[in-house]
């Protein structure tokens, strides 16, 4: 809101205005300015060329999942376990961080069902700190097919991080095995296990459960990977070929089934999900 | 002769005044054997009261010292009989994590490790302790058939992490990686992993998911390298320093938050000023805790392993704020 349409809105005797800031939004990848109502209505890609934007948690479960599923609550973690501060501190960023989320941290799960099919879906959110993997994305995760494993239903989850939390330090690494454990468990249930691979997915998340599915999808132009490309290029010192980590470059590579634009996501996923049914107890 | 980190300067200093007594007492015939050996007594206290206080910066550089013993130094002298097993069956030979058969005292068991090299040419043909996707690969071969043979699984950890590179993504380092820890998550076999010099972050959890997991005393593991987390959150590698304090690396720091389960000691002055000491306190550790684990169940081996991955951290929950 500018400070004029604030000012305006205080004045008794002037009609409120809805404020115009958000009637716009311009592609981050075309910089076409677009309506943001023809934009949402488009799932939150560019109708001019095809750029699939960020979204946060609720706006994809409501693309995903049938009317009326039921949110799960967040775990109750310990916060801020290493009393970590940079330049800022965690508690600080964190609490910035929820002022702007509806959700207490960056993985939201969910329960019910996609075009009639029962399953849990869970979400990882770039817009809460990077969607980076501390403890609660950790905690949330393993919620999320535990409830899975109790329905005996699949579990969907949908990654966007730039990695793990460095503010946990070490603890947002033991996130790795923790969720590793669970996609055992779903295995060994005979559950379907099924990775949306988002822009961006890469560090240690890339490295654990976000590699692990049985199915591994990932939206158009995605970045996908394991190391960051300013630091492969430090690295090596070599020009990054064209299309390099990108969801099209990774199916080509063999790390991913398929490339699903978003309209798609919902109907391919009860696709899969209608064959992809418990084995029957022998 | 012993190269000297930044911190250890006054040892060093004091070390090259022996030196020069030495050499000039030799000439002149004055017996000076008395303050030689008072010399030589307040640079041993001096190097003792310097590594009981070592801040995790100065640990981070006693991990990655040049001189500090690697996996195939330890191959010799923690392990016996060491049968190298090569390749991943699928594309090659990654020099960079090494493993077979292999004997600690007596036991036999599957050894695996990452292996930095100790000069140009060796670093260079171990990549730096870098695996690639076709090492983590090998791990996993190897940790499938110490399962089917009922070999315990030993692992030492220390790489700054996995490599970084085109070839590295385009073979599918990341699936690679989360493999191995499932590879470790899922052995009938017991598994002791001991973080001998650094633990860098999904290049080193890929070999360290067990249910004991032993930490040199100077080693550290952490999510990532200190100036790589200093260049993020501070915009400088400089502040690698203040990182390496924040992110708690240190052997003693992760016992307390219960990440790791035992430590290692080390001689003072670091493991490469006595490697045969660092050698049979860690022939000893590993010893002892295969021990331990034998003759639990292959069910009761993986419940350990889930349930101690599932508690880290699970602590006391606090009240979220909002």
């Amino acid at each position: 809101m500018s400070w004029l349409t604030r000012v305006r809105n205080s004045l008794p005797f002037a009609p409120r205005r809805e404020t115009p800031d958000n009637l716009w939004v311009k592609c981050p990848s075309c910089n076409e300015m677009l309506f943001t109502k023809e934009y949402e209505d488009n799932l939150s890609v560019c109708p001019r060329c095809n750029y699939h934007g960020r979204i946060g948690a609720d706006a994809r479960l409501n693309q995903l999942m049938d009317e009326g599923y039921e949110l799960l609550p967040a775990p109750e973690v310990q916060e801020d376990p290493l009393k970590f501060r940079d330049s800022k501190r965690y508690t600080e960023r964190l609490k910035q961080a929820r002022a702007k989320n509806p959700h207490p941290d960056a993985f939201t799960a969910a329960v019910g069902t996609i075009v009639g099919q029962k399953a849990v879906v869970g979400v990882q959110d770039f817009m809460f700190m990077g969607g980076s993997m501390g403890m609660a994305v950790g905690a949330a995760f393993v919620a999320g097919a535990e409830r899975a494993l109790e329905e005996k239903c699949g579990f969907i989850v949908v990654t966007a991080a730039g990695g793990a939390r460095m503010q946990e330090g070490i603890l947002s690494l033991m996130q790795m095995p923790r969720a590793t454990v669970m996609t055992r468990r779903l295995r060994e249930a005979g559950l379907p296990y099924i990775v949306v691979l988002t822009d961006p997915t890469t560090g240690g998340v890339t490295a654990s459960y976000a590699m692990l599915g049985d199915v591994h999808i990932a939206e158009p132009g995605a970045l996908i990977g394991f190391a960051g490309q300013r630091v492969i290029q430090e690295t090596i010192r070599e020009q990054l070929p064209d299309g390099f980590q990108r969801a099209e470059y990774l199916h080509a590579h063999g790390m991913v089934d398929m490339v699903v634009p978003r309209r798609d996501l919902r109907t391919t996923l009860s696709t899969l999900l209608g064959y992809m049914q418990p084995a029957k107890a022998a | 002769m012993i190269s000297y980190l930044e911190f250890e300067k006054p040892v060093a200093e004091l070390q090259a005044r022996i030196s020069e007594l030495r050499a000039s007492a030799e000439g002149d015939g004055i017996d000076i054997t008395a303050e030689l050996q008072r010399l030589e007594r307040k640079s041993q206290d001096l190097l003792k009261s310097t590594y009981a206080s070592l801040s995790p910066w100065q640990k981070t550089q006693v991990a990655r010292h040049p001189a500090r013993p690697h996996f195939l130094d330890y191959v010799n002298s923690v392990f016996e009989d060491f049968v190298p097993l090569g390749g991943d069956r699928h594309y090659g030979e990654d020099q960079a994590i090494l493993g077979g058969f292999a004997r600690l005292g007596g036991r036999k068991v599957m050894l695996i490790g990452h292996e930095k090299g100790h000069d140009t040419q060796t670093r260079l043909k171990h990549n730096f302790g870098m695996g690639k996707p076709e090492g983590y690969r090998k791990a996993i071969r190897l940790m499938e058939m110490a399962g089917r043979f009922g070999l315990p699984v030993v692992t030492l950890v220390d790489t700054s992490g996995a490599f970084p590179g085109i070839e590295a993504e385009e073979r599918g380092q990341a699936e690679a990686i989360a493999r191995s820890t499932e590879a470790c998550l899922a052995l009938p076999v017991p598994m002791v992993a001991t973080i001998v010099g650094e633990g860098g972050s999904g290049g080193a959890v890929a070999l360290a998911s067990a249910e004991r997991v032993l930490m040199l005393e100077h080693a550290i593991y952490s999510v990532i390298s200190p100036e790589g987390s200093a260049s993020i959150l501070w915009r400088t590698a400089e502040k690698a320093p203040q990182a390496a304090e924040a992110m708690k690396v240190t052997a003693q720091d992760l016992h307390q938050l219960g990440v790791i389960d035992r430590i290692v000691p080390e001689p003072v002055g670091g493991a490469h000023r006595d490697p045969q000491v660092t050698a049979e306190a860690l022939a000893q550790a590993i010893g002892e805790e295969l021990d331990a684990l034998s003759g639990k169940t292959a069910r009761q081996l993986r419940r350990m392993r889930e349930d101690r991955f599932l508690g880290i951290g699970v602590g006391q929950p606090r009240r979220r704020l909002r």
